[in-house]
């Protein structure tokens, strides 16, 4: 008998359903929370959250709050690309927002104090987040420190660095970094008419496109290449992989390399569109590195679905600012992030849950 | 002189929450759970605390000081519940689930306090807690020396521990689940109570490890900023002091000293000498914290099941 295969057994639909679960209960814990914070506009403000730029009463404005998440959403998809590219080899990469810092540092350094034009600034971003990631990548390799750790001391004291090297590149009056448009306009980077699909919102440049391919790019070398596959074999098992003839130390620094230099290039995406400047008086690390781990978890830890995910992630941010900020704190959106991770930890849980319902039915259904 | 009590009263006390947080995580990973979250529960048990000080400000002198502990160390068991029903009964990735109790504990804590600011006053919207008077009760002056009443639980705790990890039945108990979970169920041990037991007192511990911290230097606190990577330091000190209570101790006086450097360098006239930018010393502790983990774990201490799911059926 030719038994055919239950749709709900393919393991994309499963990743798709433990997330939509994922997020469905973070949203109803979010709305939770509001409601104990006032009732009376709790409906409005989870409304608001969840709409964002579709919030907005023009159409020409929706369009530019539309562009603004999405030149937000760049540097986050690329930073769960970095947290997702690690934890294939097995390493959970927690630095990611430290190697965002020091691309971020370099980038704008270079701008504003060398006058480098965009695609040099972008190179050197990148290479400098890469160096982070492999100062944690030799530490674990050869001196057995755990990624985790190296990496939360390096967030702080590339936090550090950015305030401190920054500082010769601020403005006299205030703590932000110099404005690049009136600055350094040669870093911009180009917007190649993409600008025009959002109501010529002028932060929309090819950071989104960047962003969008190296997803696809990702995918790529870890599912086809050799490369890809010595990195997960070396992630499965480090002592089967040296006996396979791979060198398994040099594997973690490189895959800690690549990881570290998505990150910068991820902050690189995000400051040389000149959206935002940095404040040299920074106390907390950037956020967008942690915000990376929620959308590479939610995104099934798959590249193509970390561009869904890191797009909800960013509107649900986004959508946090929206709401009616004298009654409702905006950190609800951070809470529901950090809920569907929480969720996210359970995902094989789900799985194995689904599973076994999926067994017994199907053995009632051998019995009849 | 003067500077050097203020070192010694700011090394103290540093050394006092990194030792109460390292202890924490050390009952955790000795039953075999990897606390990431310690960040998180610091900066939960600190909410208690700083709740019990904004709304029972009449209490004084010890009363108070019992009183914000017993919020921060409730909070602290309450939030780790996430933490253990997840690592130990759903069996789910640590690493994850600490990392979102990282981000959940500063949002919710952000929440929270913004949400009573607001209610009290519509036009503050900040995260802070401000606790001048009620902080007088937890010190002592001794001329230039403030003492903390912390310094000397943190003391008490650490022999307590030192006590309950290596002579009591419990503690050799909750080692062997960590150890070798299936051997310690083949002779009748209870490994997931054993676990839950593990991590619940990690975050009492860590409870007051995080209202330790927001007492340290300050009179008010801005829930926003988290408590600056604290609960990864304490890890870093646990793993330096090879997940033994005496040695966190020692390990925990010398981080506590290179982050009290940060905040009293300005009294060495060597230092000032020196000319560093004082983002130098900010990073100090971070830097330090590196190097001294890059020469000392080759050999790993770490118990052998750390981390690994302990799942009944599987033997």
């Amino acid at each position: 008998m030719k038994s055919k295969k239950n749709w709900l057994r393919n393991d994309g639909i499963q990743a798709l359903i433990c997330s939509l679960i994922c997020i469905l209960i973070g949203v109803i814990i979010g709305y939770l929370v509001l409601l104990l914070i006032n009732p009376s506009g709790a409906g409005e403000a989870i409304l608001a959250i969840l709409k964002n730029w579709m919030n907005a009463s023009s159409s020409p404005l929706r369009l530019k709050n539309l562009g603004q998440t999405l030149v937000y959403m760049s540097p986050l998809l690329l930073c769960s690309l970095s947290v997702l590219f690690a934890y294939k080899v097995g390493l959970f990469n927690i630095g990611c927002s430290g190697q965002y810092t020091a691309g971020m540092t370099v980038a704008l350094y270079a701008a504003l104090a060398w006058h480098c034009n965009w695609i040099v600034c972008l190179i050197l971003a990148v290479i400098a987040g890469a160096v982070v990631g492999a100062i944690s990548g030799a530490l674990k390799a050869y001196r057995n420190v755990s990624e985790v750790i190296s990496g939360i001391m390096l967030n702080w004291i590339l936090l550090y660095v950015a305030n401190m090297v920054l500082a010769n590149v601020k403005e006299p009056a205030s703590t932000y970094t110099l404005k690049l448009a009136q600055n350094a306009p040669q870093a911009i980077l180009p917007s190649l008419g993409i600008e025009k699909l959002f109501n010529n919102f002028q932060y929309a440049t090819i950071a989104i496109l960047i962003a969008i391919a190296m997803a696809f790019v990702v995918w790529v070398v870890l599912e086809k290449t050799k490369l890809g596959y010595e990195l997960k074999a070396t992630g499965l098992n480090k002592n089967a992989a040296k006996y396979a003839g791979m060198k398994e130390n040099s594997n973690i620094i490189l895959t800690m390399a690549i990881s570290g230099a998505l990150a910068g290039l991820a902050a690189a995406c995000l400051y040389l569109t000149g959206i935002t400047q940095w404040s040299t008086g920074s106390t907390s690390v950037p956020g967008m590195g942690f915000n990376g781990i929620a959308a590479a978890f939610l995104g099934g830890l798959n590249p193509i679905g970390t561009i869904i995910s890191s797009y909800f992630i960013q509107h649900i941010t986004l959508g946090g600012t929206a709401i009616n900020l004298s009654v409702y704190p905006s950190q609800v959106a951070d809470l529901m992030s950090a809920i569907i991770i929480y969720l996210c930890g359970f995902v094989a849980f789900f799985k194995l849950i689904l599973n076994k319902w999926l067994d017994k039915k199907e053995a009632k259904k051998g019995e009849q | 002189m003067t500077t050097i009590l203020l070192l010694l009263q700011y090394t103290l006390i540093f050394a006092s929450v990194l030792s109460l947080v390292a202890l924490g995580g050390c009952y955790s990973e000795h039953s075999g759970v990897i606390n990431i979250g310690l960040e998180g529960i610091m900066v939960m048990g600190a909410l208690g605390g700083a709740l019990v000080m904004r709304f029972f400000p009449q209490l004084t002198g010890m009363t108070m000081v019992f009183a914000a502990m017993l919020g921060a160390m409730i909070f602290g068991v309450i939030y780790s519940v996430l933490l253990a029903f997840s690592a130990v009964n759903l069996q789910a990735d640590q690493t994850i689930v600490g990392t979102a109790m990282n981000m959940l504990g500063l949002a919710l804590a952000t929440v929270i306090v913004k949400a009573i600011n607001m209610a009290e006053n519509p036009n503050n919207v900040s995260s802070t807690m401000v606790y001048v008077n009620q902080k007088k009760n937890f010190i002592i002056r001794f001329g230039a020396f403030e003492f903390n009443w912390f310094m000397l639980i943190a003391v008490i705790i650490l022999i307590i521990a030192f006590i309950v990890l290596y002579k009591t039945k419990f503690g050799l108990r909750l080692q062997a689940c960590g150890e070798h979970p299936q051997a310690a169920a083949s002779v009748g041990i209870d490994v997931y109570k054993m676990r839950w037991s593990g991590v619940l007192i990690s975050g009492m511990l860590g409870g007051l490890g995080g209202l330790v911290y927001i007492l340290a230097g300050v009179s008010e606190w801005k829930f926003e900023n988290g408590v600056a990577g604290f609960g990864f330091l304490a890890m870093a000190v646990m793993i330096f002091g090879q997940y033994k209570p005496l040695r966190i101790g020692v390990s925990a006086l010398l981080f506590g000293f290179f982050r009290a450097l940060g905040s009293v360098y300005t009294g060495f006239d060597f230092l000032v000498a020196l000319q560093l930018p004082s983002t130098v010393y900010n990073m100090l502790p971070y830097i330090v914290c590196l190097v001294i983990l890059a020469f000392t774990s080759k050999n790993s201490h770490a118990p052998k099941a750390d981390g690994i799911p302990y799942d009944k059926s599987s033997r």
